[in-house]
Order: structure tokens, then sequence, then C-alpha cells
């Protein structure tokens, strides 16, 4: 169906539609609005991560798109067809828990297998099917054991093969790897990033490790107090957060509140920096917001543009960088963090007491209205 | 799923709930089923020797409570916390009385203490008929209870606890004042209220051995057996049903929270040998273990003998049942056709029960109702359930009078007085699945029962057996529940206990009470042995 719907759009020379559409989607439980106007698409073939705090309602939309959890109001489309109102038993999808919830008393060979089963298939084509899953998830040794006597990693993949088993148009992953020992964690993203890109198929990552976000997905959804505060790839919710919320969210940043002078200037303390204002009028408050990667230290000489005269106050070896703990008098003693290469301290020999400089690119500067430091 | 909850509710409401509501009604009724307010329940109150009852069942029951609970914590100390030998003796044997009817402590007791007892001397002048006898016995029957709770509670013990106490120099004595003692407390605290719960509403002790000391239970009996005065035994039922459900409302209410206890992070606290403690709880122990065994021991060896004590000739005369009133062998038949169909229709019912209430999503009210409903027998006394049947069943308008005296009503009504243990396991085991198995089996379009089928059923099977052999047992043992509604045809081993006690007939009565212990040790072994073949059969996944 979806590839007769592709050619008519095609025909029309539109852009390929959304796989997956949500429109105004609210769900509420009593009085506690879980998810507040939700609207998303997602195209086909495409890795989203919804990233959020928990209780942020990341999970609440996953499980509205499986219908596990019945919007208020809202509607879902996917591949074109309206699945607002079907039962999860009608929807077409895969899911991974967090917890794998793979069936105990069952084989690793009849947990794959367990999906194929009724579906009038003939056992042979199960018994293929289910072998070469195991092949492609590496599992083929271990086709006879119980879950019980696989490794977290193991069984993570056993899940991940059962839910793909029945080739399903579009696959949900809750937190499927926030079970595991960090080193297998990294291993195991990369290889599901290559799974997914292999065969294609439209993913769903809820996730609250920014980290696993920024690396697996194609697109970031950041979710906060059921609503999305941002939609965007990666780079672009790294590089320009959206909202206070995202900025601090995302990565390490460094927050300073001070006031807009004029169009290209801010106050901060006895400093004025300059950078984009948004068209905010003079007087307004702002909070600066610029990555401690961003901070450039240099020689205590001053002259150049955005270049405040810091004191080191504590340094922290974290192994392939330094991050160094700044105080800038002329900004009313603002804390910043700034990440120092240890090449860079090394070769200016900065330690706890050092007088220098740092430059505040005016390109690397956010800045949001109001006072949006929230610690 | 719905119509399957609305199919084993409807049977909780017919077999719980509208005979109860029927008693509720003809306690306020007079003796032409006219409305007469709470006439009954003033006169209960104008006759000092009906509610003089209160008082005695309360004075029983404290009494068995204080002896009995205090016993079986330091019974599950020694068990629990100490290096004491034959720790699994001990326990096996401090279970024995929950294989037994509550009539035969009654009847050993006789033996011991009666008239013509064998150490009759020890009670220094007082009679066995009376409090004292029912005090013995109920402490006998509640033990294994108490003692089931409170070692649970002292299993959960936190070794770091134990080790910050050490570290911190307090001495033993302070340690189990603050930390051995407050971590069982709801461990206690339950055990309490389920003693004095089971003693207040227990018929068989005082029935047997109760003399002319009357407390509620009997007060039921006699008023309905005796005198046919259906009335007043409701009154008396419903005043029966007031401390019950008062005991079960705060137990429940303790025990929801005592889930937070301990955290997942506990290190499992090992006793270390201490040998002058050991060897006092050893001592401890002998000393309760052979009480135990004692009772049982006498019913046997009197059951063998001519005239126990005076003439100690073996003989089996006593087991001639058929010619000593009772139901004579038939009933010791029916008694294993009802526990057998009590065991495997009541283990059906109670696991799908819990299944529904535990897996259905939405419908909440139901849901909730249904629960309730399965968790009020534990409050009901199994006399006012029996009363209740009778109004209920026996009612010329009710379709469902066919049932009445049939062995039907007598597995419809024991699985229901035995439900609330059954549905609480078999909702334990089900939590323990993870919860994201259905919507897993949605997914990948599988219908709900065929999950249930192939992943729910095994993994829960070791739990289901518990439940069947629960029911087993208890159907095998209770007299309270059915002793109203027996018939000519269906009369059964426990109650053949009662009647042939009634009739003289003590010897033969302890032949028939210690048929029912050998017939639930039997079904005991036969459990562990099908427990261990099904487990090495179909448990392989638990093994790593």
């Amino acid at each position: 169906m979806g590839k007769t719907l592709r050619r008519e759009v095609g025909a029309e020379e539109i852009a390929t539609p959304p796989y997956l559409r949500i429109q105004r989607l609210t769900k509420r439980f009593g009085a506690f609005t879980a998810l507040d106007d939700i609207s998303l698409e997602i195209a086909e073939g495409e890795f989203v991560c919804f990233l959020g705090p928990s209780g942020c309602g990341k999970t609440t939309l996953l499980r509205s798109i499986a219908g596990l959890d019945v919007q208020t109001v809202g509607r879902i489309e996917q591949g074109g067809r309206d699945i607002s109102a079907l039962p999860a038993t009608k929807r077409d999808f895969g899911i991974v828990f967090q917890s794998y919830a793979l069936f105990p008393n069952l084989t690793v060979t009849r947990n794959v297998a367990y999906g194929l089963d009724n579906t009038r298939a003939r056992r042979a084509d199960v018994v293929k099917r289910v072998r070469e899953l195991l092949d492609m998830m590496g599992l083929v040794e271990h086709a006879a054991k119980y879950p019980a006597q696989l490794s977290g990693g193991q069984q993570q993949r056993v899940a991940l093969a059962r839910a793909l088993a029945t080739s399903p148009g579009l696959l949900l992953l809750d937190e499927p790897l926030s079970a595991l020992d960090a080193k297998v964690r990294v291993y195991l993203r990369h290889e599901i990033k290559q799974l997914q890109r292999r065969l294609g198929v439209t993913t769903i990552m809820v996730t609250h490790d920014q980290e696993e976000a920024l690396t697996m997905a194609d697109r970031i959804v950041v979710m906060n107090q059921g609503a999305i505060e941002q939609i965007g790839t990666p780079l672009e919710i790294y590089r320009s957060p959206a909202s206070a919320f995202v900025a601090d969210f995302i990565g390490v940043m460094n927050f300073v509140a001070g006031s807009v002078v004029r169009d290209g200037a801010l106050r901060l303390g006895q400093t004025e920096l300059s950078c984009e204002v948004d068209g905010l009028a003079p007087g307004t408050p702002v909070t600066l917001a610029i990555r401690p990667e961003d901070i450039l230290v240099q020689d205590a000489r001053s002259g150049q543009a955005n270049v405040v005269r810091v004191r080191v106050d504590a340094l922290a070896f974290l192994g392939s960088f330094f991050r160094a703990d700044i105080v800038a008098d002329a900004m009313d003693g603002v804390l910043l963090r700034a990440d120092l290469s240890v090449d860079l301290v090394r070769r200016l020999s900065i330690a706890e007491k050092s007088e220098l400089a740092a430059r505040l690119p005016p390109e690397r500067i956010r800045i949001y209205p109001g006072d949006a430091i929230h610690r | 799923m719905r119509a399957f909850i609305g199919v084993i509710g409807l049977y909780l409401v017919v077999a719980l709930a509208l005979p109860l509501g029927l008693m509720l009604g003809k306690s306020l009724q007079g003796s032409r089923d006219e409305f007469v307010g709470l006439a009954n329940y003033i006169r209960y109150f104008s006759t000092p020797a009906l509610f003089q009852s209160i008082g005695n069942s309360l004075w029983i029951a404290i009494l068995s409570t204080a002896i009995t609970v205090p016993a079986a914590f330091a019974y599950a100390y020694a068990l629990t916390r100490t290096r004491m030998p034959l720790r699994g003796l001990f326990k096996t044997t401090a279970l024995v009385p929950i294989l037994v009817p509550s009539l035969l402590p009654g009847l050993a007791l006789v033996y011991l203490f009666g008239n013509q007892g064998l150490i009759k001397g020890l009670l220094l002048g007082h009679g066995i008929y009376g409090p004292i006898g029912i005090v013995m016995a109920e402490a006998f029957t509640t033990f294994p209870h108490a003692l089931l709770i409170i070692l649970a509670a002292l299993a959960l013990a936190d070794a770091r606890l134990y080790e910050a106490a050490v570290a911190l120099r307090a001495s033993p004595a302070r340690i189990f004042w603050t930390v051995t003692l407050p971590g069982a407390r709801y461990g206690l605290i339950s055990a309490t209220f389920v003693v004095f719960t089971t003693v207040i509403t227990d018929f068989g002790a005082p029935k047997v051995i109760g003399g002319q000391y009357n407390v509620l239970a009997t007060d039921v009996y006699k008023q309905v057996i005796g005198q046919q005065n259906f009335q007043m035994g409701a009154v008396v039922s419903v005043i029966l049903l007031i401390p019950a459900i008062l005991a079960f409302v705060v137990d429940r209410a303790v025990r929801r929270r005592q889930v937070a206890l301990l955290s997942a992070r506990a290190v499992p606290y090992e006793p270390t040998p201490t040998r002058g403690l050991d060897l006092a709880m050893l001592a401890y122990c002998t000393v309760i273990g052979m009480a135990i065994l004692s009772i049982v021991a006498v019913s046997q060896f009197a059951a063998l003998v001519k005239f126990f004590p005076y003439n100690l000739t073996l003989t089996w005369a006593h087991y001639d049942f058929d010619t000593k009133g009772g139901g004579g062998w038939a009933s010791y038949s029916n008694s294993i056709r009802l526990a057998l169909l009590t065991g495997a229709v009541g283990t059906v019912i109670v696991f799908a029960g819990a299944y529904l209430v535990e897996k259905a999503r939405g419908f909440a009210l139901g849901r909730a109702l249904f629960h309730f409903l399965a968790m009020l027998p534990m409050a009901v006394p199994g006399l006012v359930l029996g009363l209740a049947y009778i109004f209920f069943f026996n009612a010329p308008a009710n379709p469902l009078n066919v049932l009445y005296r049939t062995m039907t009503i007598l597995v419809v009504n024991t699985v229901v007085h035995f439900y609330t243990v059954g549905h609480l396991t078999a909702l334990t085991a089900l939590r323990q699945m993870d919860p994201e198995f259905e919507t897993v089996s949605a997914s990948l379009k599988q219908p709900f029962y065929r999950t249930f089928w192939r992943v729910t059923v095994p993994v829960c099977l070791p739990s289901t057996l518990d439940i069947a052999i629960y029911m087993f047992v208890n159907a095998m043992t209770t007299v309270s529940g059915v002793v109203f509604i027996y018939g000519p045809t269906t009369e059964l081993a426990s109650i053949s206990v009662l009647n042939m006690d009634d009739t003289g007939e003590i010897a033969s009565a302890a032949a028939m009470a210690m048929m029912i212990f050998y017939t639930n040790v039997a079904a005991r072994g036969l459990h562990l042995i099908l427990a261990r073949w099904l487990e090495h059969r179909t448990q392989a996944w638990r093994r790593r």
C-alpha cells in the first residue's frame, strides 16, 4: 500500500509525504496533562530520538504511537492511514522495552519466532526467517538457550530480533540501552544504528541519555513537561538550542544574566559584549549562554572584541582535556566553565589562580529573554 | 477480557456477596421473614447468656494471641537467626498443625488432661474443659500460621544494619531491640491479627473442649443446629463478622506499609554460631516441637488401643467408622473428592481471576470491585459463610436450590472460603512477571490468551501448584464452612470427627482426624514430588 501511495504522490511531484504524522496530540491522566498538543512528522527510514528528563512525556508519546496509551484528542497517521483509533494489535510496529520483556520460559529461537507462529506461514519459512534474524544479530550459537542464560547485551539483541521478525514498518525502542553496562551500551549504540540504516526501518527511540540521542539519531525531539521544546538534527540541537531548557539539558552550558544595551550589544556586570540580540529592545533582561568549549582562553592580552580578564579558580583534569572554573571580576564575579586543551594548559602554564583572558566569540553566544537560570 | 472478568465476578457474587447480603437481611427479620428492624439485636443484648459470649470470645482470642505470637517469634528467631542444629526438622514439625482439623487438638487434650487424662495433674485441679483447653488447642492450631508470617519478616534482614550496629559498639541486647525487633514489627503485627481472627472465628476447638464455656462461634452453631433459630444465628454471625473484618482491614493496611522496608541493595544476614544461644534455642524448640508432636501422637495412639489409657491392647475397632455414627468410611472418600475438586476447580478459578485483575486494561471499577470480592473471604468466618449459604441456597424461590446438600455446593463454598490466600499467591506470581509481556504480544499481533497459555501459565506453574495444595489441604480439614450445608450423602471426614465426638466415640473421632492428617501428609509429599518433577521438566529456564 505504501508503494502505490508513493507512486501517486510522485506523479503529482510533491515532496515525499511523512511516514508518521502526529497532529495536535494531547493525553491527559485525570487532571495531569502528559502530552500537550504535540505535532510531529517523521519521514520513512528516519531514526528519531525522543529526548527529555523523566516525566517529560516521551514514553507516553511512544505508547500513544503504539496504541498502548490512547490519546485524549489528536490524530496519528502511519503510512497515510489514520491509526488514531486502532488498538495495538491492529497497528504496524515492533517494540523493544528497557526490560526487554523476553519470555523467560521460551528459548531464544521461540522468542524470536513468537510473532511468526500464527501468520499462517509455512513452518520451513518460519525456521528460515528465524535463522536469518539470529544470523544477523550474531546469536546463532545461543539459539537453544533461555533468556536467563544470556548476558544483558545478548538479551537486548534477542528482543530486537523478536521485534524485527515480522518486518514491521515502525520500530519503537523504549530506553533500550539503559539497563546495560556503559561499555556494552556504547557498542550497541553503534550496532543498532548500523542495523537500522541497513534495514531502513523507520525508528523511534525514547531516551533520557543525551549522548545516546546525539550519536544515534537523525533527528532529535527534545521534550519537556509534555510539550516539544525543539526538533532538529543533533548538530542543530547542540549548536542552536531553541530554548534555555534545551541549552541546559543538552551538553554543558554556561548561563550569565545580563541585559540588552542596544542592537548588537549586551551588558553583563561592568562588561559589554557584542552579539546578536534577536531584535530585543534595549533594557530587556536576558540570559547569555555559551558552551565551555566555545570560550577561548588565551594570554592575558586584552584589546580584542569580547575579551574579558579572568582568573582560574579550579582546574579539573578530565583525561583528554581540562575543565577550568574561571571567574570574571568584570562580570560581577560570575563563574564560567571553560574547556582547555591539555596542550594549551601546558603551553601557558595554567594553574589555579592564573590570570588569563577569555574570548567569548559573538557567533557562539546565544541569548534567551528573561532570567532563564534555574539553578 | 471483560466478559471473562464478568463470569468469574459473577461466581464471587453468587457464591459470596449475595449469600452474605441475604444473611445481613435475615438478622433484621422475624421468624416469619417479616422485617423487625433491630429487634433481634435488642433481644441478643438483653440476654446475658448470649452476649456474655462476646467477652468470652475476646478473652480467649487475646489470651491465645498473647501466648502464640511471642512463642512463634522465639521459634522463628531460632530458625532464622541462630545456627541451632536441625532447623529444617524443627520447621517441618511446627507446620504439622496445618495438616489437621482444628478438632484434633481438642480430642488429644481430652486424652491428656481430661477427667481420665494421662497428665491431668499438671493442671493443678483445674478442668481442661473451658478456657484452658480452648486456649491450648488454639495455640496449637494457630502456631504455624503465626510462625510462617514471622519467619517471612525475619528472613528479610539486612546484614548491613547489623554491621553498622556492631561498628557503633551496640550490645547484642541493644541490637535486638533496635534492629531485629523493629525489622520484624510488621510481621509481628500481622501475625497478631491473623491469630486473633483465627481464634475468634474458630469453631472446632471450643466445640470439642469448650464444655459449658460459650463463645460466639459455638453460639452460631447452637442457635442454628440446636434451636433452629436462624435469625439469632444470623445476629451472632454479624457480631462475629465485626472483629474479623476489623482485624482484616488493619492487617491489610499494615502489610501495605511493609513493602518499602527492604531495599534491593540489602545484603542478606547470615547468623554466626553462638554456643549458649544456640543451645538454649535448641532446648526451647525441642519443648515446642515435642508438644506439637505429642498432640498428634496421642491421637494416633488412642485411636489404636482399646481404651486409652486403661486398656492399651492394640485394636482396629475404632476404624470401623461405619458403625460409629458420623458418615462412616464414605465420608472419608467424600472428603477426598471434595479436596480434589476444590484443588482443581479452585485453582483454575482463582488463577484466572487474579490474571484478569492484574492484566486487564481499563475497566478499573470492575477490577477494583472484583479484587474487593476476592479479598473478602479472608474476613468471613466459615460458619458465617455456611449460614449465609443456608439462607441463600435453601430458599425455595432460588433456582440454585437444587445444589443444596450436593457435592457441588460444598465445592463452591470451599473454593470461596479459601479464595483470598490463593488469590494473593497468584497475584504475587503474576506481579513478578514483566508487565510488558502483553504489550510485546500485542505488537506481534498475538491474542492475549495465546500469551496466557504459552508464557503466563508455564511461568506461574509452581504457584498454581501451591494454590492447589493449599485448597486441597484446607478442603480436607475444614469444618466450619461446610457444617451447615453437607447432606446425608455428602458428609465429610472432618464433619464425621465432629459427629463421632458428639456421640462419645472419641477414639474413632481421633482415628478419622488422623486419617485426614495422613491424607494431607501424602498430598504434600505428592505435591513435593510433582513440583520437583515439573521443575525438572518445564522450569529448565530458571537455571542459569
